[in-house]
């Protein structure tokens, strides 16, 4: 009992110490950019499961999320964070990936629900996905089925601390830089169609 | 003359976040919210600068923010923000103001040009729904600036002003007022007149395609833009400002005014407000202009 907790004590250093790496190699500017993308945050919220009931709580009088500087936008062209709100069907999970791309730099993403995680109380559907973080990146998970609007707020005030002190990599550099891997998770569940196919050389742009 | 220019720029963009900031604080406080920091806008346009941008369709694309933002900068350059003026007149000397007028709608005229070039529809229902309000809200508008134009015998700004040392023109000519505050806030977007980037309709309208750097030019034109208005409105009617004190004085009343209007109506349709446009303050300005 007490090895085992020496051990876990160690490698839980050895992490911190890994992160304290990370931060101090911030420049002035990394900081700044930082320390604003924490300060507003847009957010498009994808109502998946039923954990997207709560949702609307959070962003409005109750618990009044934009004291945080998080607010609602509509399209995912202007937003820095997703929340995927619970289980993903396959269908679902199709236009949550293109809704993933379609953000631009830096983006985050929020798995809300333990059906996110490990597939919750559907671990043995045939229909919904199991771990979102095979599909995308996933920067924060708020478990519980379904959590509360105080955790969701928790894991926003996480995302937010992580993202100043820069102490996590952040999952859509993970995305780009091993694309392969989530391609090809991608592609054994819906097959070759995963991007959009476009047939013409639309304004100008080499699309193939 | 360089560094006057730029000080009314920063003013204008520092004064316009700072409202829009305001705004947001009082609108949560009416729904019962705390509300973000004053600071919030600031922050948002910051890190939107800092964002990379994902679309492109085209160098048009790219040039619709870049019109707006000079037809911005441009109406802010060309109205003084003193009436003794000595200093931060910029470059109203050199025009009056018909080129603010023309000036003012150059900024829709370029949205609809960049976003013409990406064909989403949401876009196109924004732009239509902005052309189409544009159209009710230069009418009153007009005529009002025409009537202050005749009571003046001048198109000169400077002169308007100048002759408001006695009686603020929102006294001598209140009809006029009126119907230029009405279409003011159909200018300044803001609810009941906020048909054009209606969230829960049209997906933000316009800017549905604009992400990263071009939606904070967007935002920052629209800041600089609010408080041109702002501005404006100051010259004309209350008689412009003798110092910084009362410069923000008087435009923090215009805008809280305007502020409480947009938190009591609900949106209006578009076709409502044409039609409100069209037959309330145009009425009122037309008997203004008979009074002058
Ligand atoms: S975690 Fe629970 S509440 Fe959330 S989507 Fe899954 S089953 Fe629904």
């Amino acid at each position: 009992m007490q090895k085992g907790f020496v051990a876990y004590n160690n490698e839980q250093k050895s992490l911190e110490a890994e992160t304290e790496g990370i931060k101090n190699s911030q420049t002035l500017i990394q900081k700044a950019m930082n320390w604003f993308s924490a300060r507003s945050m847009f957010v498009v919220a994808y109502g998946t499961g039923c954990g997207a009931i709560e949702m609307p709580p959070v962003f409005t009088s109750r618990y009044d999320i934009e004291r945080l500087g998080v607010v609602g936008v509509a399209t995912p062209r202007q937003a820095d964070i997703m929340i995927v709100s619970g289980y993903c069907s396959l269908k679902t999970l199709r236009r949550v990936i293109r809704t993933y791309e379609q953000m631009s730099e830096p983006k985050y993403v929020i798995a809300l629900g333990s059906c996110t995680i490990n597939g919750g109380m559907y671990w043995d559907s045939y229909n919904t996905i199991k771990k979102l973080e095979e599909y995308i990146g996933v920067d924060m998970y708020v478990a519980g089925c379904m959590p509360r609007p105080e955790a969701l707020i928790e894991g926003f005030v996480k995302l937010q601390e992580s993202i100043r002190n820069n102490t996590i990599q952040p999952g859509y550099v993970k995305y780009r830089e091993d694309y392969a891997y989530y391609q090809a998770n991608q592609e054994k569940l819906l097959g070759k169609e995963t991007q959009p196919v476009y047939e013409e050389d639309y304004a100008g742009m080499n699309l193939s | 003359m360089f560094i006057d220019l730029l000080i009314m720029l920063v003013m204008a963009y520092g004064f316009g976040f700072l409202y829009y900031g305001l705004y947001r604080n009082i609108s949560a406080r009416v729904h019962g919210r705390f509300g973000p920091s004053l600071a919030q806008s600031f922050y948002d346009s910051i890190k939107l600068f800092t964002k990379d941008t994902s679309t492109d369709f085209g160098w048009m694309f790219f040039a619709g923010p870049i019109i707006m933002a000079s037809g911005a900068i441009l109406t802010v350059l060309f109205i003084p923000y003193f009436n003794h003026g000595e200093r931060l007149v910029g470059l109203s000397p050199y025009g009056n103001l018909i080129v603010v007028l023309y000036f003012m709608v150059l900024g829709p005229l370029g949205n609809a040009l960049g976003v013409g070039s990406h064909g989403n529809p949401f876009g196109a229902m924004g732009i239509t729904r902005g052309l189409t309000r544009l159209l009710g809200l230069e009418m009153p508008f007009y005529i009002a600036v025409v009537g202050l134009m005749i009571a003046n015998e001048s198109a000169d700004i400077g002169t308007i002003m100048a002759n408001q040392a006695e009686t603020y023109n929102i006294i001598a000519h209140p009809l006029l007022f009126i119907a230029a505050f009405i279409s003011f806030l159909g200018f300044l977007g803001k609810s009941p007149f906020d048909v054009v980037g209606a969230p829960q309709e049209v997906y933000s309208g316009p800017a549905v395609e604009f992400g990263g750097k071009f939606l904070a030019l967007a935002l920052s034109q629209s800041a600089i833009f609010s408080f041109a208005k702002l501005l404006l409105m100051v010259d004309l009617f209350l008689g412009g400002a003798d110092s910084l004190w009362d410069l923000i004085l008087k435009t923090f009343v215009l805008f809280v005014a305007s502020v409480f209007v947009g938190n009591v109506y609900g949106r209006f349709t578009t076709a409502q407000s044409v039609d409100f446009l069209l037959k309330v303050p145009t009425v009122i300005a037309i008997v203004g202009l008979l009074f002058v």
